[in-house]
């Protein structure tokens, strides 16, 4: 396990270069959730999805979902990395004819499930899929991500009070809670604690985890496996721009892309680790 | 007067014409399409016995999903069923859906062309004594703006089931906006209906009224009265699609009579009325009235009492058309 661990560590890292990369050829774009993520996306494409890149729309493939699609960035490069589509095409992102938008297309590119960019719509679509799969008698699961700010969203908790009245045990949500959004700290902005315990009242099952921890994560995954009668969420505490310290918790990099100083002073902190 | 190609309700025009909710035949149609279609899974965010679709939610079960009163959760999950190979119709009254939902039906709907069909009962005045928060009056223009949209306003409740069977043939989003008023039957089962095709209800040489949906009964009325009052021989033309328009018949009318008026139980703004408008502007500049709500809100009332004061009744039309041909000739 612990050998593991450490490939998706590599793994992870490698992801965020790509993303620095790919913001700093695009000249905008969302920098802190792309990295912030990136450990959680890492536990996912290369250890909990059961997927297959050749084919990408197998009947029975695990749904991931993005609803916070502003960091679509580090899904593409996860894409790219797992063999969904070239790592060439990574350079086109948000310009103009390019497969990679802004924001999420539906099936711009293999591999990509879902629309997003107006928050809160995610969880839904999400949803669809997986009461889809109960309709077909299909054991496939639905992941999806969301935002913390996106908690903001009346659809959100829509969607959160009709998924455990129809006992749908085969969504697993994963919260990015970093705690910032566009305009400044959660707490300021809006805040959503006690999160916990809202959505236990829910009826939710909710694991916390440390959302840098990739074991922590993976273990968090298995374990909705195996709950019953009702859907998971996992609240997993991460650090907006984790791995470059000028960027962390600084809602400034919710929204903006590295010049090119900056991009080489993260790029070198992240191959030093 | 009524033209025989179309196999129309010949006592449409009579005392005796019988009257039908389209909200009651939605409910069958949904059944039926239900028993030919394994895809077809309906939502229905607590209106559910307000639009008389129970009988598809007790023999289908698996393929009913209540989401409570949840417009925008129940777009995006129509979404992610789609996604998944479904067909579903979200079903609810049209002053929440696609009013409370419209960015979903944009982004989660409409931007990925997601197999959806959006229907919506009690649209324009047939909810009246409700009052304005429950008068969809803007539908047609917030629908129709949305690349990848069908939008389609059926005349009568039979039109209206042949819309439903139609409509899960196109591969993609599909807006269908229906009444809750008893309204006369105009077609009859041999009618043809196809999606995109408008209808040359009856033939005339003096000026073209286009309209859709049932307020075309109130205009077949005008026509045969300003027939029998003054001679004026109107073309009348049912474009139940509003969305794709079917340009071709319109300017072919158009090129004959020379005159325009549109007629719809909605917005002067966006609706058919603008569509035509676009459309003749664009090919055949004519002169044009566009009758309709005229960019206000309505208020409670029956639905006969709002379609008076608000000037869609057969005598305001026809006031209306004696004074635009009047304003032409002078």
């Amino acid at each position: 396990m612990p050998q593991d661990i450490k490939r998706l560590e590599k793994i992870a890292n490698d992801l965020k270069q790509d993303v620095i990369d790919m913001l700093l050829e695009s000249g905008s774009g969302h920098t802190g959730g792309s990295l912030g993520t990136a450990d959680i996306f890492a536990a996912l494409y290369f250890q909990i999805l059961n997927i297959n890149p050749k084919s990408p729309n197998a009947k029975n493939r695990d749904r991931f979902v993005l609803s916070n699609g502003h960091i679509c960035p580090i899904w593409y490069a996860t894409l790219a990395k797992r063999g969904f589509f070239p790592k060439s095409k990574l350079w086109t992102l948000r310009k103009l004819n390019s497969d990679l938008q802004g924001h999420p297309k539906y099936q711009s590119v293999p591999g990509i499930e879902n629309v997003s960019g107006s928050l809160g719509q995610g969880l839904s679509q999400a949803v669809g899929m997986a009461v889809a799969a109960k309709m077909d008698g299909d054991s496939y699961r639905v992941y999806v991500m969301t935002g913390d700010g996106e908690l903001n969203e009346g659809q959100v908790w829509e969607a959160a009070m009709f998924c455990p009245s129809k006992g749908l045990n085969n969504i697993t949500w994963i919260i990015d809670r970093n705690s910032i959004q566009s305009d400044g700290n959660t707490q300021d902005i809006m805040p959503i604690e006690n999160l916990k315990a809202k959505l236990e009242s829910f009826n939710w099952f909710v694991i916390e985890v440390d959302g840098h921890n990739i074991e922590e994560i993976i273990n968090a995954c298995n374990m909705a496996k195996s709950v019953n009668q009702r859907p998971t969420v996992i609240i997993a505490h991460t650090i907006l721009g984790k791995g470059v310290k000028f960027m962390e918790n600084d809602y400034v990099w919710h929204g903006r892309a590295p010049n090119p100083r900056e991009a080489a002073r993260a790029l070198k902190e992240l191959k030093s680790l | 007067m009524l033209n025989s190609k179309l196999k129309l309700n010949e006592n449409c025009l009579g005392k005796s014409c019988k009257l039908a909710s389209q909200r009651d035949s939605f409910g069958e149609a949904l059944l039926e399409l239900g028993k030919q279609n394994p895809k077809v899974v309906v939502l229905a965010a607590d209106l559910k016995n307000s639009i008389k679709i129970g009988k598809f939610a007790t023999e289908f079960r698996d393929r009913f999903i209540q989401v409570g009163i949840a417009e925008q959760n129940m777009a995006g999950i129509a979404a992610g069923l789609s996604f998944s190979g479904k067909i579903p119709f979200i079903v609810s009254h049209g002053a929440f859906n696609p009013y409370r939902n419209w960015d979903q039906i944009r982004l989660s709907i409409c931007y990925p062309k997601a197999n959806v069909k959006i229907a919506a009962s009690h649209t324009g005045f047939s909810n009246g004594p409700d009052g304005v928060s429950a008068q969809p009056l803007e539908d047609i223009s917030i629908m129709r703006v949305l690349p990848n949209m069908v939008v389609i306003n059926p005349i009568d409740s039979i039109q209206l089931e042949k819309t439903i069977e139609e409509s899960v043939k196109i591969k993609g989003p599909c807006y269908i906006r229906f009444s809750k008023a008893e309204t006369p039957i105009i077609t009859t089962q041999g009618t043809p209906f196809k999606i995109g095709e408008a209808d040359i209800l009856v033939e005339g040489k003096d000026v073209t009224i286009v309209s859709c949906g049932p307020i075309i009964h109130e205009v077949l009325v005008a026509a045969k009265n300003l027939k029998a009052k003054y001679k004026i021989e109107i073309e009348v033309i049912s474009s139940p699609t509003i969305k794709p328009l079917d340009t071709k018949t319109i300017l072919t009318s158009a090129k004959k009579t020379g005159k325009v008026i549109t007629v719809e139980e909605h917005q002067i703004i966006g609706g058919l009325g603008s569509a035509v408008v676009e459309i003749l502007s664009e090919n055949l500049p004519t002169p044009l009235l566009r009758i309709g709500m005229n960019d206000k809100f309505g208020e409670s009332g029956s639905y006969k009492e709002l379609k008076d004061k608000y000037g869609l009744s057969s005598h305001n039309i026809e006031e209306k058309v004696v004074s635009f041909l009047k304003g032409l000739k002078d």
